[in-house]
């Protein structure tokens, strides 16, 4: 069955307190070559049976109202399986 | 008529029954509601209390604002029933859009608890009415998720328009932006705030003051002055 995958992330311009404490540990083990790490969500929806227009906009909207608040996050990709291209 | 006040729960709650508690101390009579109905049972007033609800999964409250009971709720906030959110009722009024803004993680990543000094900026809502703007008042903080974030844009608009109800006073605890610990809609019958004022209302289970430990009752004028604005319609 054919899966979806959406990528959120925390904005570029807000604190991202998970990250923040992941570069802090990477620094202390001596990996100074990063100077950021940023953590956000990757969601796999299962779809029973094929991709349609209809589903694109479906999780189109599932991704801007549910899977992200666009206070905080933004969807920054939504990967359809290949063979799935409207 | 006795003021009935709503106490939704949601699975993951904890502090339902703090809050159907403050309701009783405060003279009105608790009602409980349940998260999957779609029914406020009448009530006049409603609390969306403390707890994880669904373990805090996507967002905190993420999964809670979009509740059945959800939609009767927003149709009664539009309509100016008074509405308090209580640290997660907060995030969940925040993710259901009553409220501007967002709350993260504690910019120190940390769970705090800690008697949390506040200054009241707002006491024109439903549930502040009996403070005076600028009071001092104590009450308990307890979260994971309690940092205060939204864009340059609505902050003017937060700060322009008086929306900041509480503010954090003598220290910051958790990285809010502008030091904001609670925030009401413009209409002023929509509050949130992460500090606990249900855990605030009977002597020997409140905060320490200066006058003898666990004395502070600071938290029980929130619901004396819902059911006092209730009262006077």
């Amino acid at each position: 069955m054919p899966t979806i995958v959406v990528e959120v992330m925390p904005k570029a311009e807000l604190l991202d307190p998970q990250g923040k404490a992941v570069a802090g540990a990477l620094a202390r083990l001596g990996k100074s070559e990063f100077t950021d790490v940023r953590i956000g969500k990757r969601f796999e929806l299962t779809v029973d049976g094929p991709i349609t227009d209809a589903t694109r906009a479906t999780v189109q909207q599932i991704a801007d109202d549910i899977l992200s608040n666009a206070v905080i996050e933004d969807v920054v990709a939504i990967h359809y399986p290949e063979g799935s291209e409207a | 008529m006795t003021t009935r006040i709503g106490v939704i729960t949601f699975p993951g709650s904890l502090d339902d029954r703090d809050a159907q508690r403050a309701v009783r101390m405060a003279g009105a009579e608790p009602v409980a509601l349940w998260h999957g109905d779609h029914d406020l049972q009448g009530v006049d007033a409603v609390i969306l209390p403390g707890g994880f609800s669904y373990g805090d999964y996507l967002r905190a409250g993420a999964i809670a604002a979009v509740s059945p009971i959800m939609t009767e709720l927003k149709d009664a906030a539009g309509k100016g029933m008074p509405i308090l959110g209580i640290c997660n009722g907060f995030q969940m009024l925040v993710e259901a859009h009553l409220l501007p803004g967002g709350l993260i993680r504690n910019a120190h990543q940390q769970f705090i608890r800690r008697d949390q000094l506040l200054t009241v900026e707002n006491a024109d809502t439903a549930w502040t009415h009996q403070f005076s703007k600028g009071q001092e008042i104590t009450i308990p903080l307890k979260n994971a998720d309690g940092g205060y974030i939204a864009d340059a844009e609505t902050l003017a608009r937060v700060e322009g328009e008086g929306l900041v109800t509480f503010r954090y006073a003598g220290v910051n605890p958790n990285g809010s932006l502008d030091d904001i610990a609670g925030l009401t809609n413009p209409a002023g019958n929509v509050v949130g705030l992460m500090p606990h004022p249900e855990h605030a209302i009977e002597p020997g289970f409140g905060p320490d003051t200066p006058v003898a430990m666990r004395s502070g009752v600071d938290g029980l004028a929130f619901f004396t002055s819902a059911v006092q604005a209730l009262q006077a319609v």
